[in-house]
């Protein structure tokens, strides 16, 4: 039993960064139908950049919260603005060409990402300094921490933030009518262009606040971190429906949970025959399971074939 | 005289060209051998892209599903070669076994792929294909316990390379009074195979099946409604690309003499599709360029770059490898920017985009 608790906990914190990573990658594809495959490599550098940011100033003397939340700050600021110079140089002046094409693009500017990080941040694994001081809570035989319990709530702010975003304001509007035809929109007065670049730019923006979670659960970076936790993440994206924002949140959460849990019964389920170095395997055998019976995801709208 | 030229095949109106192309090909080699061992090994591997690269246009190019995970079926040819032909469990198959095998499981493992999620549209199909490119190499990683199936992450070691009779694909002997070293010896096999791939992807363009392909590629819907079997067309297609890919992964095995988990992941599905697209999707001179290209350009940095650092900074200030990576992703940026088809796109694909542009 409090393994199981413990598990769901675990999960839970993990599947609270996935989400936000699949809210970038779900609100790229929702109005321009492209998988952004240097997402990944946003991530990462958010990570990479809250760390330079949080050792450097390490020695000033300032309270350890705040060097935490300069560090977000910086970071999320120039993801944006990499999500922004991403679009405009490997996406944008592709509009119209052959599907696969920009797919090109992506792979091409996650690999100068990644490799530009390695020239930055060197090759080996990075120690994220701890800047939370860390207390360990207990409760039912599960035990989590507060920097779990900030994990969790950051990001459960950050995405009310963006359904207010989404369904309140104008740019929202412009969001959502774009997704749903762009040519009508375009009409109706929308900058098409302008919405493409802050579905960039915001969802870059959630990139960098996980990037940092991940930096400060896991406590280590390395420049190749953000291949598997961008998979994971679109997984979990493609799992609730692609270009579902809802869908995207509910996806991420469920992929850590059943992550988390497949990684502790794996061992009983098979008879100590598969260990847990399986964990990665449940995330894909779930996606291909559900899609299976799922096409379009768990809350994707059934879209028919077009004729 | 003008309808004799018309009606003879192609290789025979272009004979020049054939002769001119043969020569080439028997002459890599040698050239490359001037430079080093190394060298045919890189010729050779650019071979081994190429026969992958046209298994996956098949999938890919001519039918139009966006398999993200080929990598797969490479990897399961190369280990099934690397099981049977190796002291790992003791067997030594020979080749002309094995290789049919490999080609046979893979396609196995195609069908099984495929059969469940062929029905997915376009980018869920490639995420599946991916899941299963990296359930493939977690499993290969960890097969070693309880039973050691694969050995892990350390691989196979000491696999048998490709023997007929007493004849040797790994050491050096004399054909005819010259002298082939192992890698030049694997290199014309490799030609022979790589041609082969050819004749199949040529044949298949304009078949039966290659036009019920494209119809699939171009509007699944209007091609089911002009009977087209469109889940059987979609399945054969898969197949048979898992199958050179199984191919591919044989040779792979015997010509490196090791494989492990490593040499599977998704970089390499994904260098794969970018030899196919960047070459020109559908069109086989496109995605032979493609693959040369995309296999070519890294070595050639790999050499080119510290000499110049040094030449221009007097020392190496960047690290040479993320440099050439660095460099081989802008290269693809850059090319798709420009040649949003490819480098050698088919005419027939140039018109169709000339014309959605209007």
């Amino acid at each position: 039993m409090d393994t199981l608790l413990q598990q769901l906990i675990n999960g839970l914190t993990l599947g609270a960064v996935y989400a936000l990573v699949a809210l970038g990658y779900t609100m790229v594809y929702g109005i321009i139908g492209l998988i952004n495959f240097a997402h990944g490599e946003v991530v990462m550098i958010g990570t990479m950049v809250a760390f330079t940011v949080i050792v450097s100033l390490a020695g000033s003397g300032m309270p350890p919260l705040l060097i935490l939340g300069i560090g977000l700050l910086v970071s999320v600021v120039v993801c944006m603005v990499l999500g922004w110079a991403l679009e405009r140089v490997a996406y944008r002046p592709l509009r119209g060409a052959p599907r696969l094409t920009p797919l090109i693009t992506a792979i091409g500017m996650s690999m100068v990402l990644q490799n530009v990080a390695m020239i930055i941040w060197g090759r080996n694994y990075i120690t994220f300094p701890p800047m939370i001081e860390k207390h360990i809570y207990t409760v039912g035989g599960a035990t989590f921490t507060n920097v779990q319990m900030a994990i969790v709530s950051l990001a459960a702010l950050v995405m009310l933030g963006l359904i207010y975003l989404v369904h309140r304001t104008r740019i929202g509007m412009a969001m959502r009518a774009t997704a749903q035809n762009p040519q009508v929109a375009m009409l109706m007065g929308v900058d098409i262009n302008r919405v493409i670049a802050m579905a960039f730019i915001i969802g870059s923006a959630l990139g960098a606040v996980a990037g940092c979670m991940v930096g400060s659960y896991y406590e280590i970076a390395h420049y190749q971190m953000g291949f598997m936790l961008g998979l994971k993440a679109f997984t979990a994206a493609v799992l609730g429906g692609i270009g579902n924002l809802a869908g995207a949140m509910a996806g991420g959460l469920l992929l850590g949970v059943i992550e988390a849990l497949g990684a502790g019964y794996i061992g009983q389920l098979t008879g100590d025959f598969l260990g847990s170095h399986y964990q990665d395997i449940f995330a894909f055998i779930v996606l291909i399971v559900v899609l299976m019976f799922r096409p379009s995801g768990l809350f994707g709208e059934r879209e028919g074939d077009r004729a | 005289m003008n309808d004799q030229v018309k009606k003879a095949l192609p290789w025979q109106r272009h004979w020049l060209g054939v002769l001119l192309i043969a020569a080439v090909l028997v002459a890599v080699p040698f050239i490359a051998a001037l430079g080093g061992q190394a060298w045919v090994r890189i010729a050779n591997f650019a071979i081994l892209y190429i026969f992958l690269a046209l298994g996956l246009n098949i999938v890919v190019g001519y039918a139009g599903l966006l398999d993200l995970g080929y990598v797969a079926f490479y990897a399961v040819g190369a280990y099934v070669y690397a099981l049977l032909a190796s002291p790992h469990f003791g067997l030594h198959l020979p080749f002309w076994v094995i290789l049919p095998l490999g080609a046979a499981i893979a396609c196995m493992f195609g069908m099984l792929l495929g059969a469940p999620t062929l029905k997915l549209r376009g980018d869920y199909l490639a995420i599946v294909t991916l899941g299963f490119g990296e359930i493939i190499r977690i499993f290969l990683n960890n097969l070693n316990a309880p039973i050691n199936v694969t050995n892990g992450a350390q691989g196979i070691t000491l696999i048998d390379p490709i023997r007929i009779g007493d004849f040797s694909f790994a050491e050096t002997s004399v054909i005819f009074g010259v002298e082939l070293s192992g890698p030049q010896k694997y290199y014309f096999l490799l030609v022979a195979l790589a041609i082969l791939v050819i004749m199949v992807n040529v044949r298949l363009q304009d078949s039966r099946i290659g036009r019920a392909w494209q119809a699939i590629r171009e509007d699944e819907v209007a091609a089911k409604a002009c009977g087209i079997n469109t889940r059987n067309i979609k399945l054969l297609a898969f197949a048979m690309g898992a199958s050179f890919g199984g191919i591919a992964g044989g040779v792979f095995s015997a010509m490196q003499g090791f494989v492990s988990p490593e040499s599977f992941s998704l970089m390499e599905s994904i260098t794969i599709l970018a030899m196919v697209v960047l070459g020109g999707m559908g069109h086989i001179p496109g995605v032979i360029l493609g693959a040369i290209l995309l296999t070519a350009l890294p070595e050639v940095l790999r050499y080119g770059i510290e000499p110049l650092q040094d030449a221009i900074f007097g020392r190496s200030i960047v690290d040479p490898e993320s440099l050439r990576m660095l460099i081989f992703g802008l290269a693809m940026v850059l090319v798709m920017r420009f040649r949003p088809a490819g480098l050698w796109p088919s005419s027939q694909r140039r018109r169709e985009l000339a014309e959605s542009e209007k």
